[in-house]
């Protein structure tokens, strides 16, 4: 799949604001005034920039309300729903922790439950696709929530919990690689099942549709080569959860606690690179290409 | 409409026969000729007399070779547009409700004017059936000619598929199989008609019939060798064949 | 849930239909133009037409992007800069005139032959013909000399037509179809119509060539054959089923000229028929054993017998035959090696040949009476239908191929049988029927007659008193006898070399000379561009017309714009290249359906505006008036012959005759209402054994196509051929030179027989080279448009499996790739399906930076290439002094396919682009557009 930014910056940065915004909803940490409005403005910045840009890669933006229409079947509208209610919860929330120094447990908790399934209505855009068999699996969500927590906890400070977490989310990264890599396979599609020629003998993209390019072509064919991706993910994996685990092992630093914070985000910019360069749609298969 | 009907009335397709295809790319101009003038936003073409020229296409012939276990490699040119699935993931992904399945006839659509171009319908499509027009941002697909196949300004044979009424070598049949009589069903009862991909379970209303077995001329040699005994061996011997033979005459 | 959107499902189609005939190719399809507010929408193959019968092909669909093409040309042009530089000026149409005449017209006065005429993709022949007639040059032909001269002529003397525009299968009966070196070709719609018919009823296709695509992919059995053996392969055919006597005794004895006696005694008359006093060849009846002449009522001509006088034994023709078809030479098992295909296989395809003609026979109950008088109660069809082009055309030993093709399909008795091959009018047409070459050029008159033709023997060879050649390209002279086409590959390098002499203006039409259509590319660009002494073009004026900025347009001195084929008038005429089905008789119009935007004029029309300014006699009234002011003027009121004109339908007063009548003013009109065609249908039990069937032959006759029945034989043996041996021998006045009197009396033969084409210079290079064009652009004279360049926008060279692993090769690797004559460096890719010792390519997708409208980056440019840089007009010398042509020695072909080469891995080079590279040309009409959302309704 073609690594759109607008859809790398979009996961990657609501991703980690909504975790911090399901902390924040916990009361973790318990902030009011100032230094919640810090809070709140960074998980708002984040969210609300990550959902922002995702509306870089649409046609029509212009047309973007309409998207709130089909929440009964359509993962995409589910996730306009979610992120929408808790962004007002969360908002809600934060009015009373910054303004009135109130913390209104059951909207927080309500927000939190709604951010984190923002997340998952998120990751499900992208599990419930079969053309996608590297996407298709049960760790996709289990990956943007593992990450979305991590990444929350550790902006939300809560070092004591970001440390399971991120244990928790590099253990889910390396199994949804290892997964990952076999699922195109696993899935059984090939080139013989896609042109029901298969049973006729060994099939061959011979000359493509058109010789040049064109939308599907852009769109889902993107090729990394083995040895690329092998390095980005240690790097990807070293920021994302070794630098800051390290870190936070450290004796507390506000120094660290920022640098692991951004360690962390180049981290999953990275891994969130490699999840779409790397997903092979089943449409490369017509064309011979992945 | 972002949901599927529980069931259509008709299921109208196409079926494509894979042995009869020559590949001569008719289906896809007169289908970008037609949907370029009719249903919705043209199909634009970029960088159109450049370097990179890319347009869009409802319609696109591949091709493939097969090598079977022994014997020629064979050459099998595969037109491929949408399927018009029974269960199309391509609608129940859309989050504005533009891309549905007529009732009628369980024609996969895209409305336009509530299409926000977010191409997640696109992804959804095993077939690579939709293409996101880079001019107008929308989602374009095959609509089974929608436009065509209904309209009473054209003469009743002319209401089919743009693609089918242009088909010089007759491959492409279009027909309702949801209906077990009608011509087309016929045909992939006979010919063993395929899906594509059904491991996506996608049940796809569009049929191909299989290329029928090639290059079996020399293993039917035991049953033509009697034919080409030789009347003679010598060219003499031949022409008294000849003269016993008109005699028969 | 939404509601589902309300549709309007019938939404108006467009404002009107204006139905007129495709140019896109040479099919000649109906289309109807559906137009909205006055401009193009929407264009779909017409159902009532009877080529296409409502189908139509990319190129027909893509016409739309053809009328609104940026490389339309839009002015006559004048250039200012050198030549081949593309720099040019606009100019009006008055000067472009004045120009061309101040030319031509000083040409006409002194030596007409100083004009060479040449039209390529002309779909006006017999108007082109005449104009040069009437110019008094004998220098003019169209491209068939490079095309297909071969099938065309190799059919016309076997057989009284060929295939294509000749005579199509009959697609309704036939079981099993065999198709020689067509690809994706020649013809486009109708044959992929018929093949879809057949297959829809179980029929079995057998394809034979090096290349399985197209048509061949959907072949049943593919025989991927060695180029060039053909005639070996259909000669082993022919070989097993004489062998096995599966051959139609009946049929050969009656309407060939298997039993005609073939004169035995030493001279000037050996290997000629025996005649009677009439000129009749003569037979040897069965009923009577007498010798007669072969037409003669109730004669049933004998196969066998043989006659005897003077001590001299005359045998019949087929005795001739058997002695050279049943010789193991041609045993499967002897030829299997050279051809690429195992004996077992070419056992069990003429087995499969003989099952199906003779064990599938089946009968029509219909009537009808021969030409000898004999009633047949019923007409006996031989499932069997072949087909061929190309690949068989474009060798050097193509000719002899041809005719060995058309022999296996006469032994097994189906032509013009139910299930056969049938002609289509105004075939069939014996070779005697059509015209002897003309060349008789005198200053300020006619040409003696018409150019091309059929030469019967030496005596009308075109040679001046001297023994010169008279045509510039050595056209029906020892070098090639019966060049029926002409041979316009070889004009630009004959013209160049002054050999057989100079010439002052070369005027072409639709022929890219200077990049797809010729061979030697760069040679030729050399030649066009190249001065004399005193610093003047060596050809010193050049006049082209064409619609588009072709890569030719900047050889020229003057451009002469044409219109695209939806702005103008055409008609598709039974005297020219006829669009007829074996069941009628049929021929077309294009009219002007939109009014061109630019300042263009219909070529045929600048050509009668010519001959009115230079009072050409055939155009001009005994008044000194013109007769027509413009093409349109023309079709409807010339006459041939009185009552016989360009259009043979509404003819007369009321519009109520067809074939011969009156002119009728209205004609034009007349095809518009009936959707741009006319058809008159062959009456039922005239339609099959057309060459010998009566109700045909007086059919025929009423139509205007022949003054008197021609009721004629099919020539397994050629006589005329037998001529040129004759003379070979030293026999008649004429002599060839001695260099080429071997070569005739080799190839010449009178019984086909197959020949290994001249392979010197080859060593070292052993694959074979070939190139197609598409299916999507085949015969396309236009532009890389909008939407077809998406589908085809670069070339590779396809390389066989066994050779890329040999050269380490892999998809997107470039390889060099060399003949005796240059080398190109270009991109490969693998293709299985294709003869192991053989390469190719898609033809005429590579583009000069600079033509055609296209951006200097454009694919076509960079990657795309011509193996056209590899073949030259000439074969590498001999060390004889001479340089022989690279052509039929027969016809003069153009022998494409004979290229060797040698393939090399390759570096890419540098700038990733395939060589060789040439510099941009400027292009007189810019460039295209960025993007395009062609939608003209509202």
């Amino acid at each position: 799949m073609h690594p759109a930014p607008s859809v790398i910056i979009f996961t990657t940065l609501s991703g980690l604001g909504f975790g911090l915004l399901f902390f924040l909803g916990l009361g973790l940490p318990d902030v009011s005034g100032w230094i919640a409005f810090v809070f709140f403005a960074i998980a708002y910045g984040l969210s609300v920039g990550g959902l922002l840009a995702s509306t870089f890669h649409l046609g029509h933006p212009e047309r973007a309300l309409k998207a709130f229409t089909q929440w009964r079947s359509s993962w995409l509208s589910r996730e306009g729903w979610c992120s929408v209610l808790a962004l007002i919860f969360m908002g809600l929330y934060a009015i009373g922790a910054i303004f009135l120094g109130q913390r209104w447990g059951v909207l927080g908790i309500l927000g939190s439950l709604l951010s984190l399934l923002t997340v998952f209505t998120t990751s499900m855009i992208y599990a419930q696709l079969k053309t996608i068999p590297r996407w298709n699996m049960k760790l996709t969500p289990a990956m943007f929530l593992s990450f979305s927590l991590a990444g929350g906890a550790l902006l939300a400070g809560q070092t004591r919990v970001a440390l399971p977490l991120l244990l928790v989310a590099a253990l889910v990264q390396i199994l949804y690689w290892r997964q990952g890599d076999q699922a195109l396979a696993d899935s059984g599609t090939d080139l013989g099942t896609a042109t029901g020629l298969g049973t006729r003998g060994a099939v061959r993209a011979f000359e493509p549709p058109h010789t040049g390019t064109n939308y599907l072509l852009r769109e889902f064919v993107h090729v990394v080569g083995r040895k690329h991706a092998e390095k980005l993910r240690l790097i990807s994996f070293v920021l994302a959860f070794f630098v800051p685990v390290v870190l936070l092992l450290l004796p507390f630093n506000h120094l660290f606690a920022l640098l692991a914070v951004l360690s962390h985000l180049a981290g999953i910019a990275t891994s969130r690179w490699l999840f779409f360069a790397q997903a092979e749609h089943v449409v490369g298969l017509y064309y011979g290409k992945r | 409409m972002t949901q599927l009907p529980q069931s259509t009335e008709r299921k109208l397709g196409l079926v494509i026969d894979l042995d009869t295809c020559v590949g001569c790319h008719a289906c896809v101009i007169s289908c970008k000729g037609w949907n370029t003038e009719n249903y919705g936003a043209p199909l634009s073409d970029q960088d159109a007399y450049g370097a990179n020229p890319s347009g869009t296409f409802l319609n696109r012939v591949h091709s493939y070779e097969v090598q079977p276990a022994e014997g020629h490699a064979q050459l099998i040119h595969f037109p491929k547009s949408c399927l018009h699935c029974e269960d199309a993931p391509c609608v129940t992904v859309c989050p504005t409700g533009a891309s549905y399945k007529r009732v009628e006839d369980g024609i996969v659509l895209v409305n336009e004017s509530d299409c926000i171009g977010c191409g997640l319908c696109a992804w959804s499509c095993p077939y690579g059936a939709r293409e996101l027009d880079q001019a107008e941002g929308v989602m374009k697909k095959c609509t089974l000619c929608v436009d065509r196949i209904y309209n009473e300004n054209l003469p009743e044979v002319d209401r089919v598929p743009s693609c089918v009424r242009t088909c010089p070598a007759g491959a492409r049949h279009f027909g309702d199989l949801g209906d077990p009589d009608s011509e087309v069903s016929k045909l992939v009862a006979d010919r063993d008609g395929m899906d594509l991909m059904p491991e996506m379970g996608t049940k796809p209303v569009n049929k191909y019939l299989p290329p029928r077995p090639k290059d079996q001329i020399e293993e039917q040699i035991d049953i033509l060798a009697p034919l080409l005994a030789p009347v003679a061996e010598e060219p003499k011997g031949f022409l008294g064949w000849l003269d016993k033979t008109l005699e028969k005459l | 849930m939404n509601q589902q959107p309300n549709l309007n499902l019938s939404p108006p189609v467009s404002d009107e239909i204006r139905r007129t005939t495709c140019y896109m190719c040479a099919c000649r399809c109906g289309i109807n133009v559906h137009m909205k507010d006055g401009k193009v929408a929407y264009i779909e193959g017409n159902r009532d037409h009877p080529v296409n019968k409502g189908v139509l092909c990319a190129k027909g669909s893509a016409g739309i992007m053809q009328v609104n093409a940026p490389s339309r040309l839009r002015a006559p042009l004048k250039r200012v800069g050198p030549r081949g530089s593309g720099e040019f000026e606009e100019i009006s149409w008055d000067e472009a005139l004045d120009i061309a005449v101040g030319w031509l017209k000083p040409v006409r006065e002194d030596n007409p032959e100083k004009l060479a005429f040449f039209t390529g993709r002309d779909q006006s022949q017999s108007f082109t013909s005449f104009w040069a007639q009437n110019f008094g040059t004998c220098n003019y032909a169209a491209h068939g000399g490079f095309c297909s001269v071969n099938m065309a002529a190799g059919g016309i003397y076997t057989m009284g037509g060929a295939f294509w525009e000749f005579g199509q299968p009959d697609w309704d009966h036939t079981k099993l179809f065999m198709l020689f070196g067509v690809a994706e070709d020649h013809d486009s719609n109708p044959i992929k119509m018929g093949i879809g018919k057949i297959k829809a009823r179980g029929a079995r296709v057998i394809g034979v060539n090096p290349i399985r695509s197209g048509y061949n992919a959907v072949a049943d059995d593919w025989v991927g054959i060695t180029p060039g053996t053909d005639g070996l392969f259909i000669m082993s055919l022919i070989h097993v089923l004489m062998k096995a006597g599966k051959i139609d005794l009946d049929y050969l004895s009656r309407y060939t000229n298997a039993p005609v006696l073939i004169d035995a005694s030493e001279g000037p008359t050996k290997g000629l028929f025996l005649r009677d006093a009439d000129g009749k060849p003569l037979v040897v009846d069965r009923n009577t054993g007498a010798l007669t002449a072969f037409d003669k009522p109730g004669v049933r001509p004998d196969l066998s017998a043989t006659y005897e006088k003077g001590g001299v034994t005359h045998r019949p023709v087929f005795h001739l035959m058997a002695e050279r078809y049943l010789n193991d030479e041609y045993a499967p098992e002897n030829v299997a090696n050279q051809c690429g295909i195992p004996a077992t296989r070419i056992h069990a395809i003429a087995g499969e040949l003989a099952r199906v003609a003779f064990d599938e026979a089946f009968e029509l109950d219909q009537e009808w009476t021969d030409f000898r008088g004999e009633k047949h109660s019923k007409m006996i069809g031989r499932p069997v239908a072949m087909h061929s082009m190309r690949g068989v055309s474009a060798h050097a030993n193509g000719f002899q191929t041809c005719r060995a093709l058309h022999v296996l399909q006469i032994i097994l008795g189906t032509v013009e049988v139910p299930g056969g091959f049938r002609f289509k009018p105004p075939y069939p047409k014996p070779v005697e029927a059509h015209p002897t070459p003309h060349c008789k050029v005198t200053p300020n008159s006619p040409l003696d007659g018409p150019h091309l033709g059929f030469v019967q023997g030496p005596e009308h060879l075109a040679l001046k008193a001297d023994g010169s050649p008279a045509r510039i390209d050595k056209a029906f002279t020892w070098e090639n006898p019966m060049s029926s086409h002409g041979l316009m590959h070889m004009v630009i390098s004959n013209a160049h070399a002054g050999d057989p002499y100079k010439i002052d203006t070369l005027f072409m039409y639709m022929a890219n000379m200077s990049w797809n259509s010729t061979m030697n590319t760069k040679g030729v660009m050399e030649m066009l561009t190249d001065k004399d002494e005193n610093g003047e073009y060596v050809i010193p004026h050049i006049i082209y017309s064409d619609a588009y900025s072709s890569e030719m347009v900047a050889y020229a001195d003057l451009i002469l714009p044409d219109t695209t084929y939806l702005e103008r008038h055409d008609c598709i005429s039974l005297l020219d290249r006829p669009i007829c089905e074996a069941e009628a008789a049929a021929d077309a119009i294009r009219w002007p359906v939109i009014e061109p935007d630019r300042d263009v004029r219909g070529f045929q029309s600048v050509l009668i505006d010519l001959a009115n300014r230079m009072g050409l006699p055939g155009f001009t009234k005994d008044d000194g008036s013109a007769k027509w002011v413009d093409y349109a003027d023309y079709i409807v009121n010339h006459e041939r012959k009185p009552g016989i004109g360009p259009l043979a339908g509404f003819r007369g007063e009321n519009g109520d005759k067809e074939g011969r009548g009156e002119v009728n003013p209205d004609q034009l009109n007349r095809y518009i209402e009936n959707g741009g065609f006319y058809v008159a249908h062959i009456p039922a039990g005239a339609d099959y054994y057309k060459p010998w069937n009566t109700a045909y032959q007086d059919w025929a006759v009423g139509m205007g196509i022949y003054d008197s029945p021609q009721p004629y034989l099919f020539q397994l043996y050629s006589e005329p051929m037998r001529k040129f041996q004759l003379a070979a021998e030293g026999h008649g006045e004429r002599q060839p030179p001695d260099h080429l009197r071997q070569r005739i009396k080799d190839t010449m033969d009178p019984l086909p027989l197959w020949y290994e084409t001249d392979q010197t210079g080859n060593e070292g290079f052993t694959v074979n080279a070939l190139t197609q064009r598409p299916m999507a652009m085949y015969h396309s004279w236009g532009t890389q448009n909008a939407w077809l360049r998406q589908l085809h926008g670069r070339n590779p060279l396809y390389v066989p499996t066994k050779l890329m692993r040999e050269h380490g090769l892999e998809d997107g690797d470039w390889a060099k790739v060399s003949s005796p004559h240059g080398e190109i460096t270009v991109p490969v890719m693998e293709m299985a399906a294709l003869n192991d010792n053989t390469v190719w390519t898609w033809n005429a997708i590579g583009k000069r930076k600079g033509a055609w409208a296209l951006e200097n980056d454009a694919p076509e440019a960079t990657k795309g290439f011509l193996l056209n840089h590899l073949i030259h007009e000439l074969l590498p010398p001999k060390g004889d002094g001479l340089r022989w042509a690279n052509s039929d020695p027969i016809t003069g072909q153009a022998a494409w396919f004979d290229l060797k080469v040698k393939i090399e891995k390759a570096p890419a080079p540098g700038d990733a682009e395939s060589q060789p590279e040439f510099a941009p040309i400027k292009s007189p009409v810019g460039t295209g557009p960025k993007n395009l959302a062609w939608k003209v309704g509202k």
